[in-house]
């Protein structure tokens, strides 16, 4: 009897949670894109209950599966958290945006869920992180709100950065080759996650105050500094991140396309230097161009991983059924690839519009930010996250070559998912503060939302 | 602000390729992926599925899995190695159908609650059946003929491209490939598991001669039927000279003649007349040096014409020697247009796949990949080829029950001339081909006297002839 029910269980969760899944996006896209704020509000409440009952779904599935209890241990843990986060979050701070938190919860959920059906123990660690994580970040918009000299530390931004990155680079352990890592008392940290925030930071301060070619030029510089310490540290993924947050942001705050098609003319330039000097980005590119003649060596991992995708099909061979281990790097860099094989492509698609809708959301919240410095950073922490989303999933399914950086919200790795918390809630503390302040002023104008119909 | 909507629409743009691209991904390559040596996946299949049947595309079994009262898994091949090659084996590797329909074979069809049967009773589900198109019959007098000689065997249907027969020796017998593969694989020279039909490269000797008339009645349109030669038995040009096969003077003759009595002589004279560049294009459009679409394991023929060609080069191709090479299964794809009107089809070897319940779960048509002549040529070339067996070499086929249309060859690759490789392709009734032969013997002499008996015997049998 138990058997027969397992099987029905496997057979129907993988469409019940695909379908699910697709309610999800569904309602997370209308509320991104719908301008009726019932309507949206409707949608977000559907949305927090949904996702519990998709998790919920998720782990059951995991459970019978698997035959161990564990699993319905840590379902419960992450049940709580989710539950105390949407409310925590939106009793302390009443003007928190909803369809990020909402998105944020749903991600970090299913992240959960996938590495815990690659790694227990890695779950565990996960959830302690993610944990952690929302400790530290619950106090960030509050940070954001009182502290008044965020804008004052230019120097300071960029300083600290470019130490952190090059301490990395001349003291860091060497990880696959990369010098990317930092061990200090036995936890190891990837410092490059988080100078991200500080580079922002620094673009910001720049950028808010001066626009003239001048100061571009000394933006530039320092970005390319950043950029060489990277490539040196063969981080590449994150080096173009930096780029590509660079050019985005110089042409958002000085609307200046010019400097959009020197941007794209740079790096093209960059990128052909880079090939011709480095022997570990031309690794990159013939396993991109032709990975089936170098399938044992270079090609392996993103073989295993076009091997994992075609095997799930649409709808996934379901939880604990495929073989997503075979894959190198799975838990970071290829773990939208166990995605694709257990749960199927059409949840995994599902899982990119819903990384879309983040972004999109974050895109029109900094055009409703009229502190530039603000307007800023939001801009370019929705640019940071698409694009190394775009390059972490392009790169597993050679729909670009492969640069291994991890999946935000998804993938094993506490500096990833810290770093990620920490963006998401600099843009709802940003929010909250703007939101304040509008409702102050609302007080003596008339219309709230003035900005949008305009 | 537009920056930021463009911003929006760039990385939207982005993802949406992304989406198609992976789309595209999971609906195409599932299968060939699947096969793939280095997916680890195929090993978590078999643990549920026990794998499919192949059937002759008469019901016969030609491969199945029985259990044994241990539980052990034994693949069994009724027929030995009459289907070596044709059907494969899956064990220490995979070949042939097994190989090609692996992904079916190890697929199971059966509903949820089968499934949830089966695993109660501890069985295995079964995988898809696969229905190949091979005719046992037929199979089994070409091998039978073929005998000791090494050479390979194919048989289509002219106006689909089924594969009816496909034989190559010397053979294995897969149902003990995993005892033998030590003694196999170890003698670099043996090579049982090569599949000569479709891998194996030959020059084509005289049979290429269909090649070259093609090409002269292609660029002499309103001429071709005013040609003459007179033959000596030889034709020495520059410092070259070639002779006829025992040096027979063949006298006067016009391009009917000249094709139908295989004088090597005048199709050099002709080939030496031939636009190379033009020659190159027909070449290509009969899949020279390029991939034959099909879903088998094959080669391509190579041959080079072109402006950079010597004349001794022209001469040496003109009568299929020289450089060129080329598949048994490739001179039987161009036999084949000629017999369909100019139209070359797909070879197919897989019928369909059937679950258990016997619905079809897949059907292969047929398809044309070209009209590579025109009906007028194809014509042409039918009435050369009939004049081959009225009065040329291949005579042996005269017979009251059906007409055929064919080609002899002695690909000569040794002075010897009985160590030449014996050709013979053909189709058969001329008038409304059904199927088309084509036949390779290695080593054994001529075409005409070793490659036609066997034809006979094969056309014997499918038209039911009594002998």
């Amino acid at each position: 009897m138990q058997i027969a029910l397992k099987f029905y269980v496997i057979e129907l969760s993988r469409y019940i949670i695909a379908f699910l899944m697709f309610i999800y996006t569904t309602l997370s896209v209308v509320s991104v894109f719908s301008k009726k704020k019932k309507l949206v509000s409707v949608c977000t409440s559907i949305q927090s209950g949904l996702l519990l009952v998709l998790m919920f779904l998720c782990f059951l599935d995991l459970t019978f599966v698997s035959g161990q209890e564990e699993y319905l241990y840590l379902f419960a843990f992450i049940t709580l958290f989710l539950f105390f986060m949407i409310t925590i979050v939106t009793i302390i701070y009443d003007k928190s945006d909803r369809i990020l938190l909402n998105n944020m919860c749903l991600l970090s959920g299913i992240g959960l869920c996938i590495v815990s059906r690659l790694s227990f123990s890695k779950a565990f660690r996960q959830y302690i992180i993610t944990l952690v994580s929302f400790a530290i970040c619950l106090a960030i918009p509050f940070f954001i709100d009182r502290f008044k000299y965020f804008k004052q530390l230019l120097w300071v931004y960029a300083g600290v950065g470019l130490v952190v990155l090059s301490m990395v680079l001349f003291t860091g352990s060497k990880v696959n080759g990369a010098n990317i890592t930092y061990t200090l008392k036995g936890i190891t940290f990837q410092p490059s996650e988080f100078v991200k925030i500080i580079y922002l930071f620094f673009l910001a301060a720049l950028l808010y105050k001066y626009n003239s070619f001048k100061w571009i030029v000394v933006s530039a510089l320092i970005t390319g500094a950043y950029v060489i310490v990277l490539v040196f540290s063969r981080d590449l993924g994150s080096a173009l991140i930096f780029f590509v947050a660079y050019v985005m942001v110089i042409v958002m705050a000085t609307h200046n396309y010019l400097y959009l098609l020197s941007g794209i003319f740079g790096g093209a330039i960059a990128c052909i230097v880079a090939y011709n000097l480095f022997d570990h980005v031309k690794v990159r590119v013939v396993a991109f161009l032709d990975p089936w003649n170098y399938i044992d060596d270079q090609a392996y991992q993103i073989t295993q991983s076009l091997f994992a995708i075609s095997s799930g099909g649409w709808f996934g061979g379901g939880l604990m059924q495929g073989r997503p281990s075979d894959i190198p790097f799975v838990n970071q860099d290829l773990i939208f690839s166990a995605v694709c094989e257990e749960f199927g492509l059409f949840f995994a698609i599902c899982l990119l519009i819903i990384c879309m809708c983040c972004f999109c959301r974050m895109m029109m919240l900094s055009y409703m930010i009229a502190d530039k410095f603000y307007q800023i950073i939001v801009y370019g922490i929705g640019v940071m996250y698409i694009f190394q989303v775009f390059l972490t999933v392009g790169g597993g399914i050679k729909f670009i070559p492969l640069t291994g950086l991890t999946l935000p919200f998804i993938s094993y790795g506490g500096s990833s998912v810290m770093t990620t918390y920490i963006m998401f809630y600099i843009v709802q503390g940003i929010v909250i503060k703007s939101r304040n302040y509008e409702s102050v002023h609302d007080e003596r104008k008339t219309s709230p939302d003035t900005k949008i119909s305009q | 602000m537009i920056l930021i909507n463009v911003t929006m629409i760039i990385f939207c743009v982005l993802f949406l390729a992304m989406f198609i691209y992976l789309g595209i991904f999971v609906s195409t390559s599932t299968i060939t992926l699947y096969n793939n040596s280095y997916n680890n996946r195929q090993e978590l299949q078999g643990r549920n599925v026990l794998r499919g049947t192949i059937y002759s595309s008469d019901g016969e079994v030609l491969a199945e899995t029985r259990v044994d009262e241990n539980g052990n898994e034994i693949r069994y091949y009724p027929y030995g190695s009459m289907f070596a090659h044709a059907v494969g084996y899956s064990v220490n590797g995979r070949m042939g159908i097994e190989d090609y329909a692996n992904y079916y074979l190890m697929h199971s069809g059966a509903s949820l609650t089968d499934r949830v049967n089966n695993d109660l009773e501890n069985i295995k589900n079964p995988g898809y059946d696969v229905y190949s198109t091979l005719n046992v019959d037929l199979q089994k007098v070409a091998d039978d003929y073929l005998g000791m000689y090494n050479g390979a065997v194919i048989v289509t249907e002219a106006k689909t491209g089924r594969v009816l027969v496909l034989i190559s020796h010397p053979d294995f017998n897969p149902g003990t490939i995993r005892e033998d593969w030590e003694t196999i694989t170890s003698n670099p020279d043996n090579s049982q598991l090569l599949n000569r039909a479709t891998q194996g490269l030959y020059p084509p000797g005289s049979t290429f001669k269909i090649i070259t008339a093609l090409e002269y009645y292609r660029e002499n349109p309103d001429t071709w039927d005013e040609y003459a030669y007179t033959c000596t038995g030889n034709i020495t040009h520059g410092d070259y000279r070639v002779s006829c096969i025992y040096g027979t003077v063949h006298g006067d003759l016009d391009l009917e003649g000249s094709f139908a009595r295989s004088c090597n002589s005048s199709f050099v004279n002709i080939g030496l007349s031939l636009s190379r560049n033009s020659w190159e294009d027909t070449l290509e459009e009969l899949y020279f040096n390029r991939p034959i679409p099909t879903d088998m394991l094959v080669n391509s023929s190579s041959l080079y014409i072109g402006a950079g060609s010597t004349d001794y080069d022209i001469m040496q191709t003109a009568i299929g020697q020289g450089k060129t090479l080329m598949t048994p299964l490739h001179l039987n794809m161009i036999t084949q247009a000629i017999a369909n009107h100019g139209v070359m089809m797909r070879p197919y070897i897989i019928e369909s796949i059937v679950d258990d319940d016997g619905n079809v779960i897949r059907d292969y048509e047929p398809q044309s990949i070209g009209q590579v002549m025109t009906e007028d040529e194809a014509e042409y070339l039918t009435e050369l080829m009939m004049a081959v067996v009225e009065y040329g070499t291949g005579r042996a086929l005269i017979t009251d029950y059906y007409t055929c249309a064919g080609k002899t060859g002695t690909a000569e690759f040794a002075n010897d001339i009985n160590e030449s490789h014996a050709w013979f392709t053909a189709f058969a009734p001329a008038e409304d081909p059904e199927i088309c032969v084509t036949i390779i013997i290695e080593k054994a002499g001529t075409g005409m006297e070793y490659a036609v008996p066997l034809a006979k015997r094969i056309f014997d049998a499918y038209f039911g002839v009594e002998n």
